[in-house]
């Protein structure tokens, strides 16, 4: 397998830990991980990084993990690749807004290193 | 004030998410889930899912009372919307550094900002993880990001709440206590 490329959006440093070993555990390797503690500074990397993969939170101050959803959209940033939430929002309504948005997949927090691997290899391995 | 703060960063992320779905129904209420909401069941499910989870560790609830600790770490996640109050947890440092090595596999010596961290972000799943227990509440009430305080003899005081819930819990010998403040329900 080829590196996966891969966005981390939490405004917590130890969330962006536990996702990226998740991650790992899940078996993305090789993984190039690059962080951003909000939807601004996400922005701001993937205008500067190629990435295959984006997991966004989606309660952050400054810009929201949903603002940051819809700015990629409308910015054309990383078209094509998939976009899942990792967020203790777990109303059928926040995910209705979160794919509505440009979603392809949701993990509710706190989550397992299974839960990672089903909904995110998937995605992967069909881009 | 501090409660205060949390509240207003909560109502303002609920406001934002309904101005999102036109689609809401306005006359949602909670009155009639009070029982629900105040189950002090959900907050033990809730403590024992994240750290279950998250920390891959069991707590247990207990009545012991934790012995005063020099210094210790209280996060506090505003809830707005259907209901406002705050999800408070607490505990003395050497809990909160083993909670933090726990999520991180690091070893801590002291509180830092990675130790301050990964309380407010247990605390944030804590809030998350209660109020989903309800379905009108998980729809219809917004979380604030988290507020962390470290210091020594403070003591947290909410004037008259419609209802809290405080439940103290042991995992691995160390204690830290959860508070569920509901000062408002629509």
């Amino acid at each position: 397998m080829s590196e996966i490329r891969t966005l981390i959006v939490d405004d917590s440093s130890v969330m962006r830990k536990i996702v990226e070993r998740a991650l790992r555990q899940a078996g993305l390797d090789p993984l190039i991980v690059h962080e951003a503690g909000s939807g601004t500074e996400g922005l701001d990397l993937l205008k500067a990084k190629q990435v295959d993969l984006i997991l966004s939170d989606i309660n952050m101050p400054s810009m929201d993990g949903l603002e940051f959803l819809r700015q990629i959209k409308v910015q054309n940033l990383a078209p094509g690749v998939p976009v899942v939430m990792i967020t203790t929002e777990s109303s059928e309504e926040h995910v209705k807004q979160a794919i509505q948005a440009g979603a392809q997949g949701y993990i509710r927090k706190p989550f397992t290193a299974e839960q990672v691997k089903e909904r995110v290899l998937p995605l992967v391995n069909a881009a | 004030m501090l409660l205060n703060g949390v509240r207003s960063g909560a109502i303002a992320q609920w406001r934002a998410s309904a101005t999102q779905d036109r689609e809401r129904p306005m006359a949602v209420s909670l009155r009639e889930s009070v029982q629900l909401v105040s189950d002090p069941r959900n907050l033990d499910a809730s403590v024992e899912e994240v750290f279950h989870l998250m920390l891959g560790v069991n707590c247990e609830r207990t009545t012991v009372v934790p012995e005063p600790v020099p210094e210790s770490v209280t996060a506090v996640v505003g809830f707005g919307g259907l209901l406002s109050g705050a999800c408070v947890f607490r505990s003395g440092g050497p809990a909160a550094m083993k909670i933090a090595a726990c999520m991180t596999g690091m070893e801590f010596a002291e509180i830092d900002d990675t130790v301050k961290d990964g309380i407010g972000e247990i605390c944030n799943m804590l809030a998350g993880a209660w109020k989903g227990k309800v379905p009108e509440l998980s729809a219809n009430c917004g979380l604030s990001v988290p507020a962390v305080i470290t210091g020594r003899d403070y003591n947290l005081h909410v004037q008259a709440p419609e209802f809290q819930l405080h439940h103290i819990y042991n995992f691995e010998g160390e204690a830290f206590e959860v508070t569920i403040v509901c000062d408002g329900m629509q």
